[in-house]
């Protein structure tokens, strides 16, 4: 348990730095720059209570924005996705009781966990350059950018995943 | 009332997500709101401590570029020091009236530790904060044209709105007229600006140089920004006229924080001419 706390604290805190000292300098194409931080939320294990899960991914966005100077959007945005992150786990996996202690993204298959991955990465991006952009007339940006660095992410984040967890 | 505790009971997660997304939203509006974005920013010391560390390693493979500009700027200020010597020796009957070489500008230098350019809404990190005296509202330049305007400060650190932002209109002009408009960022390409509200009447081609006009009360006037590359006629107006910057706002590392002396008398004037 203990182990499991210190875990996915260490997690947070390189994610983030991570995330704002290398990937938000990438620049990939000029302008490209994944969000992997998002894979915190993808890997904390799920359990019964889900509130201190809000309130840590909001607190793993709201960091995010402190680097980058954003208001509150990667706050939002992160949000969003860990409070709608079970009902699409459930949807993917089309069971209603599976177990939630043991579940593990590397013990189900590998074209579930990439659904799942893929829905909840652009759902985020999404949000993220809406919310940036905010406006209907730049529909087209706010659609290519979610679509290409989404597609990055992805990537880093699988290559990421496999990496550095240990198969079950 | 036990119906309105079970409703919370049942819906509690729903109701924190709710709270905290009311949460963040309420900083995206206040960062928005130009003189409001006290508590996200990344002038506080934790953010800007680590951006300072990690900018003292990667500035050092920038030092070959960086000297080259020193260089330039050096050669180009001992032209117009030379100029400026030949008027003044041409002049001999100047009188020497202390009063009108009152200092109306102030420069300090910054080093920016953190540059974004990819967003639609880029901000920069400065290391210097109010105990060097720094203020919001002082204009960010460098020796090859205007980087931003200072935003939020800390002690040590303050944020820099960059010219890259969708809320950042700079008053410039064309150099061979008096003809004044504002330049303004679509969130393209980051060193293309677009220069708009300039008169129809104006005349001018492409590659004319477009240099800060004198007024607003943050930057000094006659700042080289950039040149016009392209721009469109069209229903009697001017379209997309589109401004290539001379500087590389991807690699920018040293600047000058400008501060106007007679910022407030100038404002002060405005607003009494203004209510009259």
């Amino acid at each position: 348990m203990n182990s499991l706390i210190l875990n996915n604290s260490l997690r947070f805190i390189g994610l983030v730095l991570l995330q704002v000292l290398i990937f938000n300098h990438i620049n990939l194409f000029g302008y490209l720059n994944p969000m992997v931080y998002i894979a915190w939320i993808l890997l904390f294990p799920i359990r019964k209570n889900k509130s201190l899960f809000l309130i840590l991914s909001f607190l793993l966005g709201l960091s995010i924005d402190f680097f980058s100077d954003s208001g509150g959007i990667n706050a939002a945005a992160t949000l969003a996705i860990a409070f709608i992150r079970l009902p699409i786990l459930k949807m993917v996996l089309r069971k209603t009781d599976f177990d939630f202690l043991l579940f593990n993204l590397r013990a189900v298959s590998f074209s579930k966990a990439f659904i799942f991955i893929v829905i909840l990465t652009i759902i985020h991006h999404f949000i993220v350059f809406s919310l940036e952009y905010f406006s209907l007339n730049s529909f087209y940006p706010i659609i290519s950018n979610t679509i290409l660095t989404s597609v990055f992410t992805i990537i880093i984040i699988i290559l990421g995943i496999i990496l550095f967890s240990k198969k079950k | 009332m036990q119906q309105i505790i079970y409703f919370i009971r049942k819906f509690r997660y729903f109701l924190l997500f709710l709270l905290l997304e009311i949460l963040a939203f309420t900083f995206i509006i206040q960062h928005h709101s130009y003189h409001k974005s006290k508590f996200v920013n990344s002038a506080n010391s934790i953010s800007g401590g680590i951006y300072n560390k990690t900018n003292s390693i990667n500035e050092f493979f920038h030092l070959k570029t960086e000297n080259e500009r020193l260089i330039e700027e050096n050669t180009a200020l001992k032209n117009s020091l030379s100029i400026k010597n030949l008027s003044e020796n041409q002049d001999s009957f100047k009188l020497n009236d202390s009063a009108q070489y009152g200092q109306k500008y102030e420069y300090t230098y910054a080093k920016i530790i953190n540059n974004n350019y990819t967003n639609r809404n880029n901000t920069l990190t400065i290391n210097k904060g109010i105990k060097q005296g720094i203020t919001s509202d002082l204009g960010v330049i460098n020796s090859k044209g205007i980087i931003g305007v200072t935003k939020s400060t800390s002690s040590n650190y303050t944020t820099v709105l960059s010219i890259l932002n969708n809320n950042s209109k700079i008053n410039v002009r064309l150099k061979n007229s008096n003809h004044f408009g504002t330049l303004v960022w679509d969130g393209k390409d980051y060193n293309i600006l677009q220069l708009i509200d300039i008169p129809r009447q104006a005349q001018f081609k492409d590659g004319d140089t477009i240099i800060t006009g004198g007024k607003s009360a943050i930057f000094p006037e006659g700042i080289k920004i950039g040149v016009i590359k392209n721009f469109k006629f069209e229903n009697n107006q001017f379209q997309d006229i589109n401004i290539q910057l001379f500087n590389d706002m991807s690699s920018i590392g040293y600047v000058q924080i400008v501060k106007n002396l007679e910022r407030t008398e100038q404002l002060n004037l405005e607003k009494e001419s203004l209510n009259e």
